[in-house]
């Protein structure tokens, strides 16, 4: 008999004859609580009390109006990289340099805050924070030109442009733009008082840019559910032959979603810039963008569902710095539970399509495969 | 610049590209066998990590290489249980290995930082490394070195020359095909993207061992993804692969030595070299749809379920 691929377990995979809906809600629901087991495990396994870790974990940052507002904060850069980056996935864009072009914004939106802030007087964030959207669009650019003009592959250009982006963070705050008066330590001079962003709520730094995300997710919804241009989109993600066939175009379908999704990025980035930091620094981010692929996935690259897990993976964020200071665990440990998030998640994608079947081992006489 | 100099920079430069080789190589492998993993950066962190924390606290660098090279099977296992078992998109999966070894090495390594460890020195080969100029050139590099070399050419003709080889490039063309003239298509590419994972840790512990002997978090910077791109330049033949790694390699180490050879640009501007270079040898690459289309395993990142 040839070697067929013989399933050594009791159980087997089969496909469903359509998608399962309830799967398709509750299989992030099902995968966050998949990661929070494991996390509590992995809490008791280094010898912490896991109920006291889960409190400092999830709870104890949250229970102050403060934290509540750092909820939000932290949110707010995600939720902005994600509803682009859902927008691509959904057309099979795979743009995975959100980093970098969050890290382009906060450079010419810093720019236009540092050399123009005294001069724009009231005018200024508007036109900080479009200068921030143009900068992430512009880094995007790159690998849509490159991709509808020679088909070069957007994931390596994308990612390669976040090293690049924060190179060039780190030399103009190094060299040309660095504060004279600061120590010389790398960093530029702070943004003038009216080119930062007020706090919505006193107590709080949550500032206009939460709102701002939340408009842009409205829009997304919008755009996804009502317009031309995002049917074309959803179409060309799911049936590019079809879509190719229907005279739909690649290239536009390309090229809209970087821009979306760069400029979102981009506003992400100036406004943490003229938000919680004040200023630039070598680094602007924590891994926003690259923590914006699991807020995407784990939103089913649905707008309402980013909004959700922005908030989660928020929480995820605002918990290990809690931990770090309370338990002594290492900053490291968010970084852990957001890829384990994602593997669950996927694993978890699969019931949508397939569902688990006992074997029933057929009589000897029986043909091998059916 | 004399000739010493110059000697240096080659020998840096072989240095710079043999973990590019090791993680493209086994890529290489995963990719002919029809899968795409894009986790080539969080396995090397991953290996880099354990390979040094096992090199630190046993003192044997073989023990190391072994570690890292186990470390980089199980982390693949993962994505191969996920990609090939459960039918998740490659795609994502790939990213969440990258995002997962990232965490991974950053949490458990973080007792390792800044320690030293001893690295793996160059062999010396009686006569052959005392050679003037030939003996630094060609003798005088760590074994690893050498096994990547010998790597390549095993490689290269495995896939060319043997049944195996016809074997899993079939499973990387057509894996329905192969399914129905009775090869097992889940085995063979599950030992492919484990021969991946292997040597994607291989590659990760050279550089905590012997590049940059220490271990920091995220200290690979982007070479997994470099990798990656390298197998797309070498349009999956290892030998291409292999001269993509040393061109790699000698950009990478130009850049340590262009002030000294009289460039006055800011080394921010030197160190994205690396990565402009991938962009620019894509965008080559891919410049002529035919080059991608004749080379491309045609069946790369496509799910398969056999249906039992």
């Amino acid at each position: 008999m040839p070697p067929f691929d013989r399933n050594p377990w009791p159980l087997r995979l089969e496909r469903r004859q359509k998608p399962s809906a309830a799967m398709r809600i509750w299989s992030s629901p099902l995968a966050a609580l998949a990661m929070l087991a494991t996390g509590l495990l992995v809490f008791a396994a280094l010898g912490k009390d896991p109920l006291a870790a889960f409190r400092v974990f999830f709870i104890e940052p949250v229970s102050s109006l403060y934290g509540v507002g750092e909820l939000l904060l932290k949110a707010t850069p995600l939720m902005l990289c994600a509803q682009g980056l859902a927008l691509c996935y959904r057309a099979n864009v795979w743009n995975i340099g959100a980093e970098g072009q969050l890290t382009l914004g906060a450079i010419t939106g810093g720019g236009v805050g540092l050399f123009y802030g005294a001069a724009l007087g009231h005018w200024v964030q508007p036109v900080m924070l479009a200068a921030g959207v143009v900068g992430g669009m512009a880094w995007a650019a790159i690998p849509a030109f490159l991709r509808s003009r020679f088909r070069t592959s957007e994931i390596f250009v994308s990612l390669m442009l976040v090293y690049i982006a924060q190179l060039l963070l780190s030399y103009l705050v190094h060299g040309p733009w660095r504060d004279p008066a600061g120590q010389n330590f790398p960093q530029s001079q702070p943004l003038p008082d009216n080119a930062l962003l007020a706090p919505l709520l006193d107590g709080t730094r949550v500032n206009v840019g939460f709102i701002i995300a939340l408009l842009l997710s409205a829009l997304c919804w919008w755009f996804g559910k009502t317009t031309a241009a995002g049917f074309r989109m959803r179409v060309g993600g799911l049936a590019p032959a079809a879509a190719a066939y229907a005279g739909i175009s690649e290239r536009g379908n390309v090229w809209l979603a970087l821009m979306i999704s760069g400029g979102s990025a981009g506003l992400a980035g100036i406004c943490e810039v003229a938000g919680p930091i004040g200023m630039l620094q070598p680094v602007v981010s924590p891994g926003y963008g690259f923590a914006a692929i699991i807020v995407a996935f784990v939103g089913r690259l649905h707008p309402l569902g980013v909004v959700l897990a922005s908030l989660l993976m928020s929480a995820l964020y605002l918990g290990g710095e809690s931990a770090q200071m309370e338990l002594q665990l290492p900053a490291s440990v968010s970084g852990l539970f957001q890829g384990t998030l994602l593997f669950y998640l996927l694993a978890a994608e699969l019931f949508i399509g397939f569902r688990l079947r006992r074997v029933r081992r057929a009589p000897a006489a029986a043909p091998a495969s059916a | 610049m004399n000739l010493a100099t110059w000697v240096t920079i080659v020998a840096s430069a072989v240095g710079a590209a043999t973990p590019l080789m090791f993680a493209a190589l086994g890529e290489l492998v995963t990719e002919r066998a029809g899968v795409l993993n894009l986790g080539v950066e969080g396995m090397m962190l991953v290996g880099a990590m354990s390979g040094f924390a096992v090199g630190v606290s046993s003192g044997s660098l073989w023990l190391a290489y072994l570690a890292a090279a186990v470390a980089g099977i199980l982390i693949a296992l993962v994505f191969g249980v996920l990609t090939l078992s459960l039918q998740t998109n490659q795609v994502a999966t790939g990213l969440a290995l990258t995002l997962f070894g990232v965490g991974l090495s950053a949490f458990a390594g973080r007792s390792f930082v800044g320690l030293p460890i001893r690295p793996l020195t160059a062999l010396h080969i009686p006569l052959l490394t005392d050679l003037p100029l030939i003996g630094p050139l060609l003798f005088h590099y760590d074994p690893l070195v050498y096994l990547s070399l010998l790597l390549c050419a095993l490689i290269a003709w495995m896939l060319k020359r043997t049944r195996a080889g016809l074997r899993l490039r079939a499973v990387g063309e057509s894996p329905a095909m192969a399914h129905a003239l009775g090869e097992p298509v889940t085995r063979i590419r599950y030992l492919a993207v484990l021969f991946g994972g292997a040597m994607s840790g291989i590659a990760g512990a050279y550089l905590s061992t012997s590049l940059t002997p220490m271990w920091t978090e995220g200290m690979s910077a982007g070479r997994g993804w470099i990798a990656l791109a390298l197998v797309v330049f070498g349009t999956w033949k290892p030998w291409r692969v292999l001269a993509g790694a040393y061109l790699f390699g000698t950009v990478t180490v130009l850049q340590l030595y262009a002030q000294g050879l009289g460039v006055h640009v800011p080394s921010e501007f030197l160190s994205m070299l690396p990565y402009a270079a991938t962009i620019v040898v894509l965008v080559v690459i891919c410049r002529d749809p035919k080059t991608i289309l004749l080379n491309q395993p045609a069946s790369l990142g496509r799910s398969f379920h056999p249906g039992y």
